[in-house]
């Protein structure tokens, strides 16, 4: 009798409390903007997963992010602003979605006037629709699945390519390389990781591939993380595909290959990623070379003919950090976001909204297009296909910057 | 499905039922014994991991080697734990220690999640990636030291609670606790000894998993409810029952993650647990229920 009396006033509280929680939130809402000192810095949320599962991503991302507000601050601050700095404000999203959407509440209280980051789809997903609760403006770092800048949400900007484009292009490139060398391969196996990025590629070269005269033989869903690739490999050996494409996070790419490898499993013509979470990383080719040898990629990648680009490289791998996508997907999108606060002179956020979507920002390290704004997705974004050759990553396609040429099918070993 | 797999897929399952079943033994031992249910081993799990974690990072000792620091630093902890926290804690009343076990499980999960954030930490030794051939097929070299672990500690176990006075005397409290203690059994000593042994047992694992396997906070918890399975299919209490679970979850795992994909691999597991429930309630080679 006296626990459920204990109970009862438990509940009680509990939903005492949930209402004062609405209260205070609904306070927030209908509070006007926080105001700002004349001249004071311009706060920008840095939000990457630097803990959990995908930390090293997230530190990458930090890093690429850093630097880019060092720039702009050693180069005189925000001129719009009167040279006002940029005061970044970090956030870990603990590699959940959770944990970004509690770091955007956190950011929003501080008072930023915008966020970059979030890398990871599933994390995107959450924290832009968070933001976009404060019409707080949000530059997706990674985060590829559409669905991010499908929603109609005003405040969520994405700089980089989205699903869509990025399994067009990989398709057309694979289907040109294939072609143009005899078309040895025919089958292939997808293995992703099972959240919002891996399951949505799968989903899309599934839909995609037969029409280009691919058969699939099996698609192989895992989770993140997973720490044994045996019976997946197991499976590729029985199956025997010509290509195997892996689309998952760095850890699992890399155990992958590595237990391929292992095994000694090999498809005959290539493992060709789409999004490989290591496959054009740096840090894989230098410690398991082996592994990373002949491996190709579609992923986002720098314009290795744009001096800013090569000076950020040199640059990385100076503070001995490996120069990989999240570097130079952060540092552009936070000097995009510096041109429009620039241009919007004001930390307004509906202004600074306005800035972003009629953005022409050129001085990024991207290869890509003219930037153009539709539904908050710049539609010059492209990737570009890498291979591992030898102990580097060459870019194998588009050819106005490619610097070697496609080793495929795979050589016999 | 090609059957030619099927073969290297047991093996596979095998090898990582191993570890499962030394994780068991620990769990099945300290039930066996206290009839207490440690909610607090798979924390226990973790904290070793860590411990094989940063004695390798910082101090550079193979997980190997690290055994024979841990074993005995496990039972030391195991000992003290039950000695002055669970044991007193406990008022002599079996609810009460099963809140101990889970107090403890969270306090301890919750301080390694404040030391060390939720990352998650791999280990690269040379090895790792070693293979020997077998019948075609290439096996891992540290998963089969933990084979060989495994069925060595429960050898050991099984010698230790047959053949030794200690294990007489963990036996005859595990059955009329009264009656040991009539006898001049210091009762209170052999909880703990025990206790202390399925803390051993637990590093033990860590050591063995850590070259082929990652820690963050949560690890253990994955590793519990798995022990939880094959400590009931086996058997409450049985050691040769833990081994033999173990070594079956691992298969039902492995196949099931062929079959299923490896996002529902552990359905199967879970699935056979209900049905061992229902079925077979002692389990495969437990004493009546």
């Amino acid at each position: 009798m006296s626990n459920s009396n204990n109970r009862f006033s438990r509940r009680k509280f509990l939903q005492t409390s949930a209402l004062t929680a609405a209260a205070a939130a609904s306070g927030t809402l209908a509070a006007p903007s926080i105001l700002r000192a004349q001249g004071g810095p311009v706060k920008v949320g840095l939000l990457q997963p630097v803990s959990g599962a995908l930390s090293y991503s997230g530190q990458q991302g930090r890093l690429g992010a850093s630097i880019a507000v060092d720039e702009i601050n050693a180069a005189g601050g925000i001129k719009g602003m009167g040279g006002a700095k940029i005061e970044p404000v970090l956030g870990d999203a603990q590699s959940t979605p959770d944990g970004g959407n509690a770091e955007v509440e956190k950011m929003n209280s501080a008072g930023v006037s915008a966020i970059v980051g979030g890398y990871a789809s599933a994390i995107c997903l959450a924290t832009t629709q968070t933001a976009a609760r404060y019409d707080l403006p949000y530059i997706v770092d990674v985060g590829v699945t559409d669905a991010i800048v499908t929603r109609g949400l005003k405040n969520t900007f994405r700089f980089g390519p989205g699903f869509g484009v990025l399994a067009k292009t990989a398709l057309a490139n694979l289907v040109a390389i294939n072609d143009k060398a005899g078309k040895p391969a025919k089958t292939v196996m997808i293995v992703h990781e099972d959240s919002a990025f891996g399951s949505g590629l799968a989903k899309l070269l599934n839909a995609q591939l037969p029409a280009q005269g691919f058969e699939v033989l099996e698609t192989i869903p895992h989770p993140t993380p997973t720490r044994d690739f045996n019976n997946v490999v197991l499976k590729i050996q029985a199956a025997k595909p010509d290509i195997v494409i892996p689309a998952n996070y760095y850890n699992e790419y890399v155990l992958l290959a590595r237990t391929m490898q292992q095994q000694k499993v090999r498809p005959k013509a290539a493992i060709y990623s789409v999004l490989g979470g290591a496959a054009s990383s740096y840090k894989f080719v230098k410690e398991f070379p082996d592994a990373a040898q002949y491996i190709m990629d579609c992923n986002h990648w720098f314009d290795p003919r744009n001096p800013k680009a090569l000076a950020l490289k040199k640059k990385v791998e100076a503070q001995g950090q490996f120069f990989t996508y999240e570097v130079y997907m952060n540092y552009s999108a936070v000097l995009l976001l510096a041109d429009a606060i620039d241009r919007a002179k004001s930390t307004d956020r509906t202004k600074i909204i306005d800035a972003l979507a009629s953005s022409t920002f050129a001085g990024h390290v991207m290869p890509y297009g003219p930037t153009k704004f539709v539904n908050g997705q710049n539609e010059g974004a492209a990737p570009a296909n890498t291979q591992v050759i030898g102990n580097d990553i060459q870019v194998i396609l588009p050819e106005a910057f490619a610097s070697a040429k496609p080793v495929y099918p795979l050589p016999p070993v | 499905m090609h059957i030619s797999i099927l073969f290297p897929a047991i093996i596979n399952g095998l090898l990582m039922g191993a570890i499962y079943a030394l994780i068991a033994l620990g769990l099945t031992l300290v039930y066996g014994v206290l009839h207490i249910i440690n909610f607090a081993h798979g924390t226990l799990l973790t904290a070793a991991l860590f411990a094989a974690f940063f004695l390798h990072k910082l101090f550079g000792i193979d997980p190997y080697l690290a055994v024979f620091i841990l074993v005995p630093a496990f039972f030391v902890l195991g000992y003290g734990l039950q000695r002055f926290v669970i044991g007193p804690a406990s008022h002599g009343n079996d609810a009460n220690i099963l809140l101990v076990t889970l107090g403890l499980a969270v306090v301890i999960e919750n301080l390694l999640l404040y030391a060390f954030r939720a990352d998650t930490r791999t280990i690269d030794v040379k090895y790792a990636f070693d293979v020997v051939s077998f019948a075609g097929m290439f096996l891992s070299v540290p998963r089969l030291a933990g084979f060989a672990g495994a069925v060595v500690v429960a050898l050991l176990l099984w010698l230790l609670l047959t053949r030794t006075d200690t294990g007489k005397a963990i036996r005859a409290v595990a059955k009329e606790k009264l009656g040991a203690q009539l006898s001049g059994i210091d009762v209170a000593h052999i909880y703990a000894v025990t206790f202390g042994l399925g803390a051993a047992c637990v590093a033990i694992a860590a050591c063995l998993l850590i070259p082929t396997y990652y820690v963050n906070p949560n690890v253990g918890n994955a590793f519990v409810l798995i022990a939880f399975t094959t400590v009931v299919l086996g058997g409450m209490g049985s050691i040769p029952g833990a081994l033999m679970g173990g070594l079956f979850v691992g298969v039902v795992e492995s196949l099931s993650g062929l079959y299923l994909g490896e996002s529902l691999g552990q359905i199967g597991i879970f699935v056979m647990f209900i049905l061992v429930l229902l079925l077979r309630p002692s389990g495969l080679l437990g004493e009546r229920a």
